[in-house]
């Protein structure tokens, strides 16, 4: 980027900065920044909290337990425990999709809560909890366990909620029950709540079930995809390429998952990471304790996909590096060709991302292969480490933002005037009404798979649509022109 | 098959194809450890059974998809309704992530509002220094013209005081003395998201209206209550009160901050009941008030203050629209227009036309208990019987005053009300005792997948179909989109059940 990009990417930090009050301009400061080629982070400071009254996009550990990690688990009953509201408002509404008999033998787009009145924050839940867990086994015997997902009440209150899942497991011939404290007030963003979910995992299923591997017959080929929540099916679009090089997954985590396949993970050769910033907690844990090797894989983009597929076939013998060149070549020519029926209709338009913990980066690639280029992206709960990953993808001079408030958004992209800005269904009608198209990249704004082959022919054609939508070209009225 | 690029195909078609149905089979056999095929066949169809309804309904301490929100949502929705208002959730941050998605998914529109952002050290310390800091960073970064202050759960379990920490706040200069900013507690543990509508209204108004003392004039104020249709419907009443030449002030109406133009300019804020209409609606001579069971608070806090309530269920309908109008009329003491009278002889012009369509048929209906009255009420009109209506969030009084409803109607006789009820009990209900449709929100369309009953949608959320909510449901117009839309789905089936080549097809009517 020229040199002139980079100062005016600076003066307009600190002309966002100058907004604020003082406290929160010193504060803000500090996770806003102008990436520097060679520098070994983007500059920024990350994971620390929000400031009160910005409107930071940011969720909660609720939503990074419940939401994220857990609530994908197909088979088994996510119980929001306290009032109704965060149950109601993640009710089916990320897209994890799953095969399965709902409200039988699945339970991934249901709403299960212990709907908390007045009275049990004045007297407790753990009563109400009891019981409930009582009728959940009586309505929906097929479940394989339940989780406890804690509200912010639950914690304040001094609810022993571990005690009722001890109980409660016993009662029902040692069922999985998993009480999880990821209260709201946890943390400082929903990453929190990942790493407690990861935590939970690891005392509550996989040390139930150590021991209990032995029936479990391996292949030398066994891999488990960790951190794919299968939004419209992204998992699946991964897994059949991974199948096709001749690995055998036999696990999902946590999108289209199942108790057992968590619990036949340890046994795996290999797992391999997707969202690094959600599961690498586990995904450590299993190579400590049960020597597990873990690898971490981008499936954006055939680039990515292509370095992808060789680094996790290093890990195996040549039957599986030869299957990863029969992959690559079956697929090159069907990439090759949405390339160029893409990459003349976006070549060189502009990007500003911001998302999560993974795909500010990960993303980068799939564009890039259109021709398009990402001038500014940010982490709404990445760490320093996703902000160090993320300079192996960035380019000299672009636009960095942590937790990035509304206002600063609003304002990075109404100067920037991209092409395209890629975040979440609260930015996504503001930027509209600016006259800038724009593609939700949490939910692929109801489309998808975006992972995998198949996936990237989804993501061109949908980039293509919004961007080249002849709707932009309406929101001058001819007399305003 | 790989994709081909002049049909790309989602997931939609995608995984149709064979490689991925072997996948999906290779997994399930392999890996999840489920349940035989035929086992879970046995249990789909024992949850279809008055045995399972019984044990269903014996429940006390779960829930099971219920329609209700919590207050905070409602807050925030009353308050978008007054001018330039930001709303301010003081609490744990994620919710209002949470509330905003919920909007901007209904709505399709941007919701702005802010969280004071608690975390562990507030929840041990409270959270003063979160809404000091808070408030100035609001008015700073977004400039509203007030900001209305609710709560989470978090804020409310540890006690946080909202009065005594804005006076703080402000002794402590984050916003100007005299800058506006009412508030109201919001546990998510009370009520619902209609209990936390009214007592953010409740709040804006106790915030103008204390200390002045009310001269009153002729004017009317109008209040909605929580409503999806809330764009349409505003704006509709503002027509009907403009043809009967009423002076109406809406308090709270968010119908344009809702329903932005796309034109390059992102507005945080759109019109909203300017805040010196809301002050002098003290002096008002009556308020009326849409949603009765909706704004059970605000309507007392009124009646303290002198004012006349008129309070209606959702006036959808023929005799509820007349109530509306006539109250305008008795209140502003101006005649119902000839254009009115025309509009309701449309309507009860539409209703005759396609009565024989909708007579006898069996509907289930579930939502906000105002809205489901209003829809029941206008069913009985048309001679259809709402054969199971329930509100999660329905209280004894409206059960009582819906019974009152069927008892008043022969075709409300076999039909039953079910208060504090969830979605889970209405699928026992649909499969015990199935009716001809079902309406309900967004999320009733697993009923219709479970038990095949035909979905119209109509209440919040509506997610997944586009725009209904600029079409008004209330007032003689509105129930005519009400009308349509239930007769659109009744002819869909009818012809869906109809198209059989060779089969039933001679009953695939061209004139209907």
């Amino acid at each position: 980027m020229s040199l002139d990009a980079k100062a005016s990417n600076k003066e307009l930090i600190d002309e966002v900065l100058s907004v604020y009050p003082e406290k929160g301009a010193k504060k803000r400061a500090k996770h806003l920044n102008v990436y520097e080629e060679g520098k070994p982070d983007c500059g920024v400071k990350s994971n620390i909290k929000s400031l009160p009254g910005v409107m930071t996009i940011r969720g909660c550990a609720y939503a990074g337990s419940k939401g994220v990690v857990w609530g994908p688990i197909k088979d088994m009953i996510h119980i929001s425990h306290g009032p109704v509201g965060c149950g109601q408002y993640s009710w089916a509404s990320r897209r994890n999709y799953f095969i399965g008999v709902t409200g039988v033998n699945a339970y991934g787009t249901m709403q299960f809560t212990s709907d908390f009145q007045e009275k049990d924050i004045v007297f407790g839940g753990d009563k109400k909890l009891d019981k409930l867990i009582d009728e959940v086994e009586g309505l929906f015997p097929l479940n394989k366990g339940m989780s406890i997902q804690s509200e912010c009440p639950i914690g304040l209150i001094g609810d022993d909620i571990e005690a009722i899942a001890r109980k409660k497991s016993k009662q029902y011939e040692d069922k999985t029950i998993v009480p999880v404290r990821c209260e709201g007030f946890r943390g400082v963003s929903q990453s929190l709540g990942h790493h407690i979910a990861n935590d939970s995992i690891r005392d509550w299923v996989f040390d139930k079930v150590e021991g209990k591997f032995k029936e479990f017959e391996g292949t030398p080929y066994d891999v488990a995809i960790i951190g794919d929540y299968n939004i419209g099916g992204d998992a699946w679009s991964s897994r059949i390429l991974l199948e096709e090089m001749g690995l055998r997954v036999i696990a999902q985590w946590s999108g289209d998952g199942t108790l057992a396949e968590l619990e036949k993970t340890p046994k795996a050769k290999l797992n391999v990471l997707h969202c690094y910033r959600s599961m690498n907690y586990i995904s450590r844990y299993m190579e400590e304790k049960y020597g597990v090797p873990w690898v971490e894989y981008n499936f954006f983009g055939p680039t990515k996909i292509e370095a992808s597929l060789r680094e996790i076939a290093s890990h195996f013998d040549d039957t599986i590096k030869e299957g990863a060149e029969r992959v690559i070549a079956k697929h090159r020519a069907m990439a090759d060709t949405v390339i160029a029926k893409y990459k003349s209709r976006l070549e060189g338009k502009k990007v500003m991302l911001y998302v999560g913990g993974l795909r500010p980066r990960h993303v980068v690639g799939a564009y890039e292969d259109l021709g398009m280029e990402i001038v500014g992206t940010g982490y709404e709960f990445g760490h320093n480490d996703d902000y160090q990953r993320t300079t192996h993808y960035v380019k000299d001079g672009t636009l960095i933002y942590d937790d990035v408030t509304s206002f600063e958004l609003e304002k990075f992209v109404e100067k920037v005037r991209p092409d395209l800005v890629g975040s979440g269904i609260k930015e996504k009608y503001v930027f509209q009404k600016m006259g800038v198209p724009f593609r939700q990249m949490h939910s692929w704004d109801y489309s998808g798979p975006y992972h995998g082959y198949d996936g990237f022919a989804i993501f061109a054609r949908d980039m293509d649509m919004a961007i080249n939508s002849p709707v932009w070209g309406l929101t001058q009225a001819p007399w305003a022109k | 098959m790989s994709q081909d690029t002049e049909n790309i195909i989602d997931h939609v078609k995608l995984f149709r194809q064979p490689e991925y149905t072997n996948l999906f089979d290779n997994k399930k056999q392999n890996f999840e450890g489920g349940h035989p095929d035929e086992k879970v066949a046995e249990i789909g169809e024992w949850t279809k059974t008055w045995e399972y309804r019984e044990k269903n309904f014996a429940r006390q301490a779960l829930t099971v998809n219920p329609a209700k929100a919590c207050q905070p949502l409602g807050a925030i929705f009353a308050a978008v309704g007054f001018e330039s208002t930001m709303p301010f959730v003081h609490g744990s941050q994620g919710c209002v992530a949470y509330f905003r998605s919920h909007f901007s998914r209904h709505f399709k529109e941007p919701s702005s509002a802010v969280s004071s952002s608690m975390t562990e050290d507030a929840a041990v310390f409270g959270g003063l220094n979160n809404m000091v800091d808070g408030l100035a960073n609001t008015y700073n970064l977004y400039q509203p013209k007030m900001i209305a202050v609710s709560t989470t759960c978090m804020a409310e379990v540890i006690g946080d005081d909202l009065d005594s920490f804005i006076k703080n706040a402000k002794a402590k200069g984050s916003v100007p003395e005299e800058f506006s900013v009412p508030f109201a507690h919001t546990p998510s543990f009370v009520g619902s998201h209609i209990t936390g509508y009214d007592n953010m209204m409740k709040g804006i108004l106790t915030h103008f209206w204390e200390e002045q003392a009310r001269k009153e004039n002729g004017k009317i104020n109008l209040i909605g209550g929580f409503d999806g249709y809330s764009v349409g419907n505003l704006r509709e009443i503002k027509r009907v009160a403009g043809l009967m030449d009423a002076d109406v002030t809406l308090l709270g109406d968010n119908s344009d901050v809702w329903d932005t133009p796309t034109d390059g300019e992102f507005r945080m804020y759109d019109g909203g009941t300017p805040l010196e209409a809301a002050k002098a609606a003290l002096n008002a001579k009556a308020t009326i008030l849409m949603q009765q069971f909706g704004t059970e608070k605000t309507t007392a806090y009124l009646a303290d203050k002198g004012q006349e309530t008129v309070v209606l269920n959702y006036p959808v309908g023929v005799s509820a629209t007349d109530k509306l109008v006539m109250a305008f009329s008795r209140l502003s003491g101006k005649s119902i227009p000839t254009e009115l009278e025309k509009e309701r002889g449309r309507l009860v012009d539409a209703m005759a036309d396609s009565q024989a369509h909708i007579h006898g048929k069996r509907f289930a209906l579930y939502g906000d208990p105002d809205m489901v009255y209003g829809l029941a009420a206008f069913l009985l009109e048309l001679g259809a019987e709402p054969a199971h209506i329930l509100a999660t969030n329905g209280n004894k009084a409206w059960a009582a005053k819906v019974q009152e409803l069927l008892d008043s109607s022969p075709y409300g006789k076999d039909c039953q009300v079910y208060a504090g009820k969830d979605l889970w009990h209405m699928r026992s209900l649909l499969f015990t005792e199935p009716v001809d449709f079902l309406i309900g929100n967004t999320y009733g369309k697993y009923l219709e997948r479970d038990t095949g009953t035909p979905l119209i949608r109509m209440g919040f959320p509506i997610f997944d179909r586009h725009h209904h909510h600029r079409s008004p449901t209330w007032g003689y117009q509105g129930s005519l989109n009400v009308l349509v839309k239930i007769l659109d789905k009744i002819f869909d089936e009818m012809d869906k059940d109809t198209n059989i080549p060779g089969k039933s097809d001679y009953s695939y009517d061209i004139i209907r």
